[in-house]
């Protein structure tokens, strides 16, 4: 049997006219770009790649993983799909906009560190700002409620449980300081 | 490094747990982490070179066919597109990849197929672009002929077959073969009470680690430099393979480390990304990264792991004490075998367990089939072995009506026969197995749990308890990948695994430490490292820095595998730390005017023994060693810096008839897993209700971290044991592809592992350390099986198949209702 493996389209058919550009504003840790992307490009290739924050990972870009996890708008949501065209007037929060200063982590990270919730790293901004949000809508939450929470992020290094423990002690400490 | 082949004489006795040190023991916070916290880690993909292009890589959609022709002239008039390299045009201008396998012209493994694809996913082309969603756009425009063949996918079948092969020249889907026997293992079953046999299937699983494999080529036209950043590949000292595949000189060629998201071994091995960056940067002059998507890494990553079918068994006498073990072995290597049978090697390193068990016999046949090749995960071999093992004694245990933990006390090797050759030679350097048995039941309240368990199978509840006692051996010799030939087959008898490491005090007294393999991979190197010199010379981890070097002109290092890397840092820095000490010594001596034998080291400085107001601390003896020559010692070299090569801490060679295979894999923990699960019968689920790990890995550095690697490997052993499956159809075609159907485990999926520690030093590592890093994933498997079979003794059911998926939960149900 022979079988070719067709190619998909045509060189007219890609689009490359720069006219479908689209103009987009958006605001990431407070600070607001314009930018021109085409109506394909993805979020997270806006956040990484045009605006240089790069701690904002993929590990999966299919949706799943939840590695990629960006606050918009105050709801986290998976930047691998998202396109860049849907976060036009939002407001966009990514690890780097966590930490109020350069010397200070916030508690959830503070938290992550001392209870190593964390090990290559690579989970851990989606799994900060997962966290983050977590606790804004329950500040006290219980061991279960939070391995439920988490449940929508991947993490292969830690099997969770220290996550779980950085989680409860970062609660502790927030409900100390409000 | 002994390299002797007589026994252990030069093992020292154990040493009782030290526990006057400073920072080896305590829970420190890691110096990695306050960057990855802020997403400041610079992970490969983070990195962006002036000027760099994208690459992605068209794969063969058919298991078996051979490449007819590919046309690539619409791709490269695509937009952005500066270059595609199809599969026969690399034969033509690159090497084959590094493959230590046997007879590797015979299944020549290249970056990219040149005549036949042998698996779904083998690349036939590279499309490079200036970014990567032009290269995917132009990779859709290249026309590939194919002339599609009969795929070889069932490894038993492809064992026998001789007219379809994956590769031609190799004349059979055989790579390897052998039967080794050790000890009188005829005598040992003729003389035993019963033997008890299984069949058991060890699925194919896989690392995946959330960071795929990446690389950014960097070469220089001008001066034939190739600069590869990479994240995978750790071993330095043979690095001079990827240089062999490139075509440049191996002094020309500098691989650079970078921190990683994750590996579990799956980085190890990983020449192709490298390798396909690099060429495609000789090509185009340019810079030019290449990461795999999820899908590249699960179809072409080079990482699976094993995937074996094993006829086991065990003789045994009536009173439950063990005699003799055979295992037969069919292993599905998938297209190529590029370390060999390296990990059945690994797992001889421990095929008896903790047991003592006087004869055994061990046959391998490594089959090659249309699948992505194996590669490490984890355990690398001996996950699958410590699970056969572990599932063939619980076999035993019920047909002799013993309980599980007490047929396993009464053959655990006991604490005075240590140092202990197991019958294939390995020894174990030290142990005491029976406390963390005791340990563990006790955490666990065993009979507690065996009396709440049938109170709630009263109520109809499917409660199972699963017991393993299980080892990890740590610090793997170079032995392994070749004793399965014979002497005058192998070309090069390696038997160095070294570590490296380079070390300077500056002027103030800051204690910097280089480190020439050791990519981060979450396994804490820079804070192991930075533990281990601030033990040395009295400074806070936090203060010492860390660097990694790139391979040229770098110390020979082999880097994290093998559950290695603690014990040989401990050793590296070990060592370099005392020449620097020695020196500072001198100059000490010299100022002071007093004999060095006078002198001690206390807190950070050296003094007059017992003499505390004379101490010179390490920044004063170092502003004199940097700018006071003529304080120092005639001789005496300014500055304070020392380079150690560590290497493999006990080391014998195999007997050159391979009756012994002598000691490689030395270093040899212990552990005891205990877990309560119940069992849906309608559904299939298992419900982990309780999970107890107690570990002995000799002396413990940073015990917050080591259980970290304990509930993070167990986490992985559930995935193993429950979940995770590489599946493949009877055409060949991959099931899985996303983290959507192979199911790595969520948060709700894995146990909260209570932790327990016993603390057995290594008679022949610096501190006393032995590796860990695998330890959970080479027990969960074995635990989770026995609690299933427990929970559903009524229906009959063993588990022999992983992973105990909820339909194979349900189906054995339904089997053994009839
Ligand atoms: S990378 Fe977005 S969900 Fe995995
Ligand atoms: S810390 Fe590595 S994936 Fe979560």
């Amino acid at each position: 049997m022979t079988a070719t493996h067709e190619s998909a389209a045509g060189l007219g058919e890609i689009d490359t006219d720069p006219a479908a550009l689209h103009p987009i504003t958006i605001t990431v840790n407070g600070t607001t770009h314009r930018l021109a992307v085409e109506g394909r490009r993805l979020l997270v290739d806006v956040l990484r790649q045009d605006l240089r924050l790069t701690g904002t990972h993929t590990g999966c870009d299919q949706g799943v993983c939840g590695v990629c996890t960006v606050r918009l708008n105050g709801a986290t949501v998976r930047s691998c799909i998202t396109l860049a065209v849907q976060a036009d007037g939002a407001e966009v929060r990514t690890i780097e906009g966590v930490a109020p200063d350069a010397r200070t982590l916030h508690p959830i990270q503070q938290a992550f560190w001392e209870k190593q919730g964390l090990q290559c790293g690579f989970c851990t901004p989606g799994m900060v700002l997962r966290v983050q949000e977590i606790l804004e809508q329950n500040p006290c939450p219980t061991r279960a409620q939070v391995r439920e929470g988490i449940s929508s992020n991947l993490c292969r290094c830690t099997g969770y449980q220290f996550i779980v423990d950085a989680t409860v002690e970062a609660a502790e400490r927030m409900a100390e300081g409000s | 490094m002994s390299q002797t082949t007589d026994s252990h004489a030069d093992v020292p006795a154990p040493m009782a747990p030290h526990k006057d040190m400073k920072w080896i023991g305590k829970s420190v916070k890691r110096v990695e982490d306050p960057k990855l916290l802020r997403g400041l880690g610079r992970y490969i993909d983070d990195v962006v070179l002036p000027g760099m292009l994208h690459a992605a890589v068209l794969r063969s959609p058919h298991a078996h066919a051979r490449i007819v022709s590919v046309d690539a002239e619409r791709a490269r008039r695509a937009p952005g597109v500066v270059a595609v390299l199809t599969g026969p045009e690399a034969a033509e201008q690159f090497g084959p990849l590094p493959d230590s396998g046997p007879a590797p012209d015979k299944h020549v493994w290249r970056v990219l197929a040149a005549d036949k694809v042998h698996y779904v996913g083998e690349g036939v082309a590279v499309v490079v672009a200036e970014n990567r969603y032009q290269a995917e756009d132009a990779r859709t425009l290249i026309d590939v002929t194919y002339d599609v063949l009969e795929p070889v996918v069932d490894p038993i079948a492809a064992a026998e077959d001789t007219g379809n092969l994956v590769h031609e020249a190799l004349g059979t889907n055989v790579a390897y073969e052998r039967t080794f026997t050790f000890g009188d293992v005829a005598h040992d079953f003729a003389d035993a009470d019963l033997v008890v046999r299984d069949r058991l299937r060890w699925g194919r699983q896989t690392a995946h680690p959330l960071d795929t494999t990446a690389a950014i080529g960097d070469y220089d036209a001008g001066t034939g430099e190739m600069v590869v950043h990479t994240n995978s590949i750790s071993m330095t000292w043979l690095a001079f393979g990827a240089a062999v595949a490139l075509g440049i000189p191996s002094n020309k060629l500098d691989l650079r480390p970078y921190i990683s998201g994750g590996s579990f071994g799956s980085k190890q091995f990983c020449w192709r990304s490298t390798v396909t960056a690099a060429m495609m940067s000789k090509i185009t002059g340019r810079p030019v990264k290449y990461v795999e998507d999820r899908l590249d890494h699960q179809l072409n990553g080079d990482q699976h792991g094993s995937d074996r079918y094993y006829d086991v068994e065990l003789a045994l006498m009536r009173d439950g004490t063990f005699r003799s073990l055979k295992i037969d072995c069919v292993d599905d290597y998938g297209a190529y075998i590029q370390f060999g049978v390296g990990s059945h090697g690994n797992a001889l390193a421990q095929v008896t367990g903790p047991y003592r068990i006087t004869s055994t016999e061990y046959r391998v046949r490594a089959v090659l089939t249309n699948k992505t090749q194996q590669g490490a995960y984890r355990g690398f071999g001996a996950d699958a072995g410590n699970w056969a093992l572990e599932r063939i004694v619980d076999k035993a245990a019920a047909e002799l009506g013993l309980d599980p933990a007490d047929i396993r006390r009464r053959n655990l090797i006991p604490p005075d026969a240590f140092p202990y050759h197991i019958p294939s030679g390995n020894m174990y350097d030290s142990g005491n197995y029976e406390p963390v048995l005791d340990h563990a039941l006790q955490r666990f309240d065993y009979d507690g749990w065996r009396r709440k368990q049938e109170a709630m199978r009263a109520e109809g509840r499917k409660i199972g308890i699963g017991v393993v006692t299980a080892n990890e051996r740590s610090v793997y010799g170079a032995t392994e990948f070749w004793f399965w030939f014979d002497d005058k087959d192998v070309p090069v008898k390696t038997t160095s695994t070294p570590e490296g490491v380079s070390m300077t005090v500056d002027t103030v007294g800051a204690v910097t430490v280089t480190l020439y393999s050791t990519p981060f991979w979450g396994n804490s190197s820079d804070t192991v490292a930075a533990m281990l010199a601030a033990e040395e010379f009295d400074v806070d981890p936090a203060d010492v820095s860390v660097v990694h070097h790139g391979t040229k002109g770098g110390l020979p290092a082999a880097g994290p595998g093998g559950s290695r890397l603690t014990v040989m840092l401990a050793g590296a820095i070990t060592g370099a730390s005392k020449k620097i000490k020695d020196k500072l010594r001198r100059i000490a001596a010299h100022d002071m005017e007093v004999d060095e034998a006078d002198l001690e080291w206390v807190d950070g400085g050296y003094q007059v023994r017992g003499a505390e107001d004379s101490r010179r601390s390490i920044g004063d003896l170092a502003m004199l060693a940097y700018l006071v020559k003529t304080a120092l010692p005639d001789g005496e070299e300014s500055g304070l810096a020392a380079d150690f090569v560590y290497d493999h801490p006990h080391l014998t060679m195999p007997k050159p008839d391979r009756s012994d295979l002598g000691s490689f894999y030395p270093c040899v923990g212990h552990a005891c897993h205990l877990v309560a699960v119940e069992v849906d019968e309608e559904t299939g689920s298992v419900d982990i209700l309780d999970y107890v790990a107690v570990h002995d890995s000799g002396t413990l550095v940073n015990p917050r971290s080591y259980d970290g690697q304990i509930v993070g490997g167990t986490a992985q052993g559930v995935g193993t044991a429950l979940a995770e499956e590489m599946t493949y159809d009877a055409a060949g075609n991959p099931l899985v592809g996303t983290f959507w159907d192979y199911l790595i485990p969520t948060a709700l999926d894995v146990p909260e592992v209570n932790f327990g520690h016993e603390e057995t030093p290594s008679p022949i590592t610096a501190h006393g350390i032995k590796g860990g890093g695998e330890a959970g994933r080479l027990m969960a498997p074995g635990a989770l099986s026995a609690a299933i079979d427990d929970a559903l003794r009524d229906h009959g059911v063993r588990v022999t198949e992983l992973p105990a998926t909820p339909e194979r939960i349900v189906g054995w149900i339904q089997g053994h209702r009839g």
